[in-house]
């Protein structure tokens, strides 16, 4: 690890001046590599608040283009980026906030065949997909990758949060939460609607806990954040690796 | 008794927040006090037919066959994966 610029110091001081950050944990962000799975509600804040922290290499994955019912809550994108792809606008917004750091845009929909190639190349996924499909693809890639997830949720006034990290035997995976597809929940934002400041709430905790894993501070597993939006309450819930489950269990 | 508590969208879609039960043998699993709760509140049966209800007992995440106790917390509340 080279050490920090001059501009790096001034920059980053604020960060740098927490004693669970310091130029070691500033270091770590630089060079940590972090795929970030949905440019949209999640993913905006997310990308915003690690970029500008100066996580060196992110990896922005979104297939979808800019379309004008998503501007009240995916705060990166403005009129002008309408019909344009999510990850691409979002990168170069980024990339004009921090031109210090290194993105690719991966301008589609990560599937079973294209995830393995970047689930090599980072230290860290952050799930910010709309659908179930991608939470359950992006937990086994990284059950077999062995690199660490963090999901994020919101619908409604409710938002979820969980740490999964393979490369703890201990930990439970999404799929001990959500053990089988027909078990699977159909809600998204197009039926219930969403509010920008919940998925900002979620993503922020988010983007917390990634600074905080990429720092090697302390994170907790097994545990289940929900965030309640009327009653502006946060509950923890233990969950327990499920020795069944399809995706992590024994057999 | 055992307090039985409804989290986030599940609490407003019950207009209910929390309520109590007697522990005896028809509460003494969490699938025993949802088919409860649908007997007395025949309007709650679509919400608890959700498979993707999620349920814990004492914040400790558990499955339908989980026992219940007199004394424990029970806490509904339903799944998020948008985004
Ligand atoms: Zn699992």
């Amino acid at each position: 690890m080279s050490v920090l610029s001059n501009n790096e110091q001034l920059r980053y001081s604020r960060q740098i001046m927490l004693n669970q950050i310091g130029e070691a944990g500033q270091q770590a962000l630089r060079n940590a590599k972090v795929l970030i799975v949905g440019m949209g509600g999640l993913g905006n804040p997310t990308a915003l608040y690690l970029a500008s922290a100066g996580v060196g290499n992110l990896y922005l994955a979104d297939g979808d283009n800019v379309e004008i019912s998503n501007l009240p809550r995916q705060i990166l994108f403005s009129e002008d980026d309408l019909q344009n792809n999510k990850a691409d606008v979002a990168s170069e917004k980024l990339q004009q906030q921090n031109p210090e750091i290194n993105i690719e845009v991966i301008d589609e929909m990560l599937d079973a065949e294209l995830g393995p190639y970047y689930l090599d190349l980072v230290d860290l996924v952050i799930d910010c997909s709309d659908n179930i499909a991608t939470r359950y693809l992006m937990n086994q890639l990284c059950l077999e990758h062995k690199v660490p997830l963090i999901v994020g949720a919101a619908t409604g006034f409710d938002g979820q949060h969980l740490l999964v990290d393979p490369r703890n035997p201990d930990s439970a995976c999404y799929q001990c939460l959500f053990p089988a597809s027909e078990k699977a929940p159909v809600n998204n934002c197009q039926t219930i609607g969403i509010l920008g400041p919940v998925l900002a709430i979620i993503a922020g905790m988010q983007s917390l806990t990634a600074i905080k894993l990429l720092t090697a501070n302390k994170v907790a597993v097994n545990q289940l954040s929900l965030f309640d939006g009327l009653s502006n309450q946060w509950r923890q819930f233990t969950l327990n690796k499920q020795a069944t489950c399809p995706a992590c269990g024994q057999a | 008794m055992i307090k039985v508590v409804f989290f986030a969208a599940l609490r407003e879609q019950l207009n209910c927040a929390e309520l109590e039960v007697n522990a005896g043998e028809n509460t003494d699993s969490i699938a025993k006090i949802k088919q409860l709760l649908v007997e007395q509140n025949p309007q709650w049966q679509e919400t608890f037919n959700n498979a993707s209800l999620l349920s814990a007992v004492n914040h400790e995440m558990v499955d339908g066959s989980h026992p219940v106790k007199s004394g424990d917390e029970v806490a509904f509340f339903p799944p998020v994966t948008g985004g």
